[in-house]
């Protein structure tokens, strides 16, 4: 079976291409779960826990069941049961109206034994602290690994840095909640429209809940507004819409608010790193120890640790923390972003103490080859030969009030596809062709993708094809997590493809009694290859096929994809502002492969979002909790501050191309994953102040800028 | 921890209603309007006028039948008082594009242009939304016939999963209107009250400067 053409041989992949589903999207035509509205439709909500850490001792629903419009009330939890955070779960209502459903949800009184809770990392670690969950410690080892002999790794070296570094849980503050809509035909058959990264998870969880025949239920995702890791499956909030929806035998819609989607479904945990790391006299890492705390609330997640360099002696001890908050979910490359926070923050460090260029010190100690190309190119792009020489001293920071400087570092991702989806392409003797994946797009352009495939397959512009995804009844997709949509779907799309090409290329051939390796299509034709004069339009071809028309089925074909490896980097320069405190990123680079790119225009869009998103990280984003009452302070989108409009740099995204790559690669994850540390190591280039913490709020900077020897003094 | 402490999880927490503090606003608004639909408090239960009253000052009650010129249709929908701008197109008028992210003025996703300014439909009640003219992501195009913006945002991939979209195309409409020769700066502040997750900022802005151009090429 032929693999991916080169990058020129192509006439639609590899190109920019404007999304299929734009013009609904723009228009407010597209419909999201959340837009769904159905006749007789009732709102549902969810009514949690207000505390962090307390047994139940009554439930009364009485006053949302007795309330004038209130339709089903539904009480999962029991007196007794221990809410182990604020916002987890105790049970639902839907009403005629969200409002009216909000006075059902303040009508229920719930009154709770107060146990004592922790909601920080540092007080949770600490030994006498109260246990967030009765079962387990809250400290917990995870990983303990090792090579070599750490001591002797250590006397090679001519300088070593150390120093505890520290990002805070995020959240992932979807901007459409998660949610579905939920409709039963009878109480045996349910269609749910849900915000989900996985039609067939959503499908899976409500067939084996309900215990339906698997063709009773159909989910649907024309469109989702978001969820970075954290919409896999039906979740609480699906299961209890469509339990809603069968009591009141109404239609339900049940998307979370702004303060549950905080609370309730998940954020990425923190990390705190203790780091000793050591170099020779040429640059080179001679040993490496870290002690790092991870904590996902009631969850737990681990990281990668030492991260991308070559690191020949080593000693990493991970554990989690848990605390009573609620449970951290993957969020766009798990851990990553956290693990490059420590690793990139020691690593310049390091190379500041050695009096080491900091991309020469990475060049010497990075072992990926395609990475090395792009710190090169990522390099010129920034003009990294205009950062100071030291940090803080240099014509880019000068000696005013605000001080420029630039830093760096680098992404891994796995990359690779992985097996299960199938997608059917059809072909009609009036030439429609249809391709079909129950595969979701989560704004990543995954509907574009199957459609361009299919195009470039069978010699049509990208429009001829209509696409369709986003079904349970529909051939099955894939999760949407850990970059693998598109190349989990490209190969079964390419495969279907090839097949109804090969049907067409048969009856055209027959028509014209040559071997059908003689012909080919290109550019909206059939033609004969020995004989280029002769032709048929793609129409006339198809009034070839039979009258049903053709329809083929493409399978998962791990040849098509790549999973040797996504390699990225990122530069960026900032402004800090020493007398406020306040930084400014003012321009980012990142460059990163992705195997064979199909869209350019939407990749780089990815890109684009992997830096913003770091910006979140490195400035910004932070769950406050409240110490005193065990509540999230900054459970909404005012206080929990996302980068806007006026915090945006000037964007580079290049797609690093490179002969050799074969396959498809996901690219979503690593795109993200460096550039918080590398506004961190640009602020230490431009001021001389080591930041340790994530954000880097103006309050930490000032204090930073305030120790740095040579700093404005605040 | 103290018993103190203790009482003050346990004890419900007082509970101060933002569309309580919206209605009282709103109800203030109300007297001051010259049009206005509804029945003061004293009329009981839910009847439903349909005859445009001048404002009497009183309290709204039970349901009320507002009348509102949206995408220069005079749609109608019966409410409570309290109900948002957003919740009347959203779930009574089927106008979806308007998205409900953060439902307290902080996102934007819920603009739409209100007597030619961008307003944050949450934040505006549908009784006060009354006698003015309100266009919403929808009125400006289709997908067949998009607005310049439209085509630009589709054009520069100013969008990814699309949720906050509709908010930074009116947003941006509203800003040409005003303004059609926007600087980069100028465009970049215009989107300052609109919130996006996936990352489409810097491609809005290009959206925009060239939406604004082929309206000039256009006109």
């Amino acid at each position: 079976m032929p693999g991916w053409k080169r990058p020129e041989d192509n006439k639609l992949l590899g190109k920019r291409h404007t999304r299929l589903d734009g013009p609904i999207k723009v228009t407010g035509k597209a419909k999201y779960a959340y837009d769904i509205n159905l006749p007789g439709l009732l709102y549902g909500r969810i009514f949690r826990s207000q505390i962090a850490h307390g047994r139940i001792k009554s439930i009364d629903a009485s006053g949302a069941e007795k309330m004038p419009g209130v339709k089903a009330v539904i009480v999962n939890a029991k007196v007794g049961d221990v809410m182990r955070y604020q916002g987890q779960e105790i049970g639902g209502l839907a009403a005629v109206s969200s409002d009216v459903a909000e006075d059902a949800i303040r009508a229920i009184k719930i009154t709770y034994e107060a146990l004592p809770h922790v909601v920080h990392e540092v007080e949770a670690a600490r030994p006498g602290s109260p246990k967030a969950l009765e079962t387990d410690p809250n400290v917990q080892q995870m990983e303990k690994t090792g090579k070599g002999d750490l001591d002797a790794g250590f006397k090679q070296a001519a300088a070593t840095a150390e120093g505890v570094y520290s990002c805070a849980v995020r959240a992932h503050a979807c901007l459409e909640t998660h949610g579905v809509t939920c409709n039963w035909d009878d109480d045996k058959h349910l269609t749910c429209w849900a915000s989900t990264q996985h039609v067939g998870g959503v499908h899976g969880d409500l067939v084996n809940h309900f215990k339906l025949p698997k063709e009773n239920i159909l989910v649907v995702t024309d469109v989702m507004g978001g969820g970075f890791g954290s919409k896999f499956g039906m979740g609480y909030e699906g299961r209890m819409c469509a339990e809603l929806a069968r009591k009141a035998m109404k239609p339900v819609k049940l998307l979370l608010t702004r303060e549950e989607e905080h609370l309730g479904v998940g954020n990425a945990p923190s990390a705190i790193g203790k780091v000793k790391i050591g170099a020779t006299a040429d640059g080179t890492i001679c040993a490496f120890e870290a002690h790092v705390y991870r904590s996902g609330g009631v969850g737990q997640e681990n990281g990668p640790m030492p991260y991308i360099y070559k690191v020949p002696v080593f000693s990493v001890v991970q554990e989690a923390v848990k605390m009573n908050t609620g449970p951290s979910r993957a969020w766009r490359a798990p851990n990553h972003p956290q693990s490059s926070w420590i690793m990139e923050a020691a690593v310049e460090d390091l190379a500041v103490k050695l009096g080491m260029d900091p991309l020469e010190f990475r060049l010497k100690n990075d072992p990926n080859p395609i990475r090395r190309q792009e710190w090169k190119e990522g390099a010129k792009l920034i003009g990294w030969e205009r950062r100071n020489a030291k940090p803080g001293v240099g014509t880019l920071a000068g000696t005013g009030r605000y001080k420029r400087g630039i830093g760096c570092g680098a992404a891994t991702w796995g990359g690779g596809g992985v097996p299960g989806a199938e997608c059917r392409v059809t072909v009609k003797p009036d030439a429609a062709v249809s391709a079909t994946c129950g595969v979701q797009d989560l704004g990543t352009g995954s509907r574009t993708l199957v459609g361009l495939i299919v195009a470039e397959e069978l010699g049509l512009p990208r429009k001829a094809v209509t696409v369709s995804i986003g079904h349970s009844d529909m051939p099955p997709g894939i999760f949407s997590g850990g970059s693998v949509t598109s190349p989990s779907i490209a190969p079964p799309v390419k495969r279907a493809a090839e097949a109804a090409k090969a049907a067409i290329v048969e009856v055209v051939a027959t028509k014209w009694g040559i071997q059908p390796d003689d012909v080919d299509m290109a550019d909206g034709k059939a033609f004969q290859k020995s004989d280029v004069n002769r032709s048929l339009s793609f129409t006339e071809a198809c009034a070839l096929l039979p009258a049903a028309g053709i329809s083929v089925l493409g399978k998962w074909d791990a040849k098509l994809q790549q999973n040797s490896g996504v390699a990225g980097c990122q530069f960026a320069e900032v402004e800090v502002d020493t007398l406020t405190g306040r930084v400014q990123p003012i321009k980012v680079v990142s460059i990163q492969d992705g195997g064979v790119i199909l869209n350019k225009l939407t990749y780089e869009s990815q890109l684009n979002g992997g830096i913003i998103q770091g910006i979140g990280m490195a400035l910004y984003e932070d769950r406050h909790m409240c110490q005193v009452t065990g509540r999230m302070v900054n459970a909404n989108l005012e206080d929990y501050k996302l980068p806007g409009a006026m915090e945006m740099p000037e964007f580079v995204p290049v797609a690093f191309e490179y002969p050799e790559a074969t396959g498809v690669a996901g690219s979503a994850e690593p795109a993200v994953i460096p550039t918080a540390a590398a506004i961190r190591n640009a602020v230490l280039n431009a001021t001389g102040a080591y930041l340790y913490e994530a954000p880097m709020t103006p309050w930490r900077v000032l204090t930073a800028l305030k120790s740095a020897k040579g700093g404005t003094q605040v | 921890m103290s018993d103190e402490h203790k009482d003050s999880v346990t004890k419900p927490l007082p509970e101060v209603s933002r569309r309580g503090f919206i209605k009282g606003v709103g109800t203030g608004v109300a007297a001051t309007a010259t049009l206005m639909t509804g029945v003061p408090e004293s009329g009981a239960e839910a009847a439903v006028q349909t005859q445009v009253m001048p404002a009497t000052g009183k309290r709204l009650k039970g349901v009320v039948r507002v009348k509102l010129s949206v995408n220069s249709e005079d749609r109608s929908a019966d409410v409570e008082p309290r109900t948002t701008l957003l919740n009347t197109l959203r779930d009574h008028l089927d106008l979806t594009g308007a998205k409900k992210i953060c439902d307290r003025g902080s996102c934007g996703g819920c603009t739409v242009m209100v007597d030619g300014r961008n307003v944050y439909s949450c934040m505006m009640l549908a009784v006060d939304a009354q006698g003015k003219k309100i266009t919403t992501v929808e009125g400006l195009g289709t997908p067949e016939r998009m607005h310049p913006v439209q085509a630009a945002f589709v054009e520069h991939d100013a969008l990814m999963c699309g949720f906050c979209t509709p908010g930074f195309v009116v947003t941006c409409a509203t800003l040409l209107q005003h303004n059609p020769n926007p600087t980069f700066d100028e465009v970049k502040r215009a989107c300052a009250g609109n919130l996006c997750r996936c990352g489409t900022y810097p491609r809005v802005f290009e959206a925009a400067l060239a939406a604004a151009k082929s309206m000039k090429g256009g006109a």
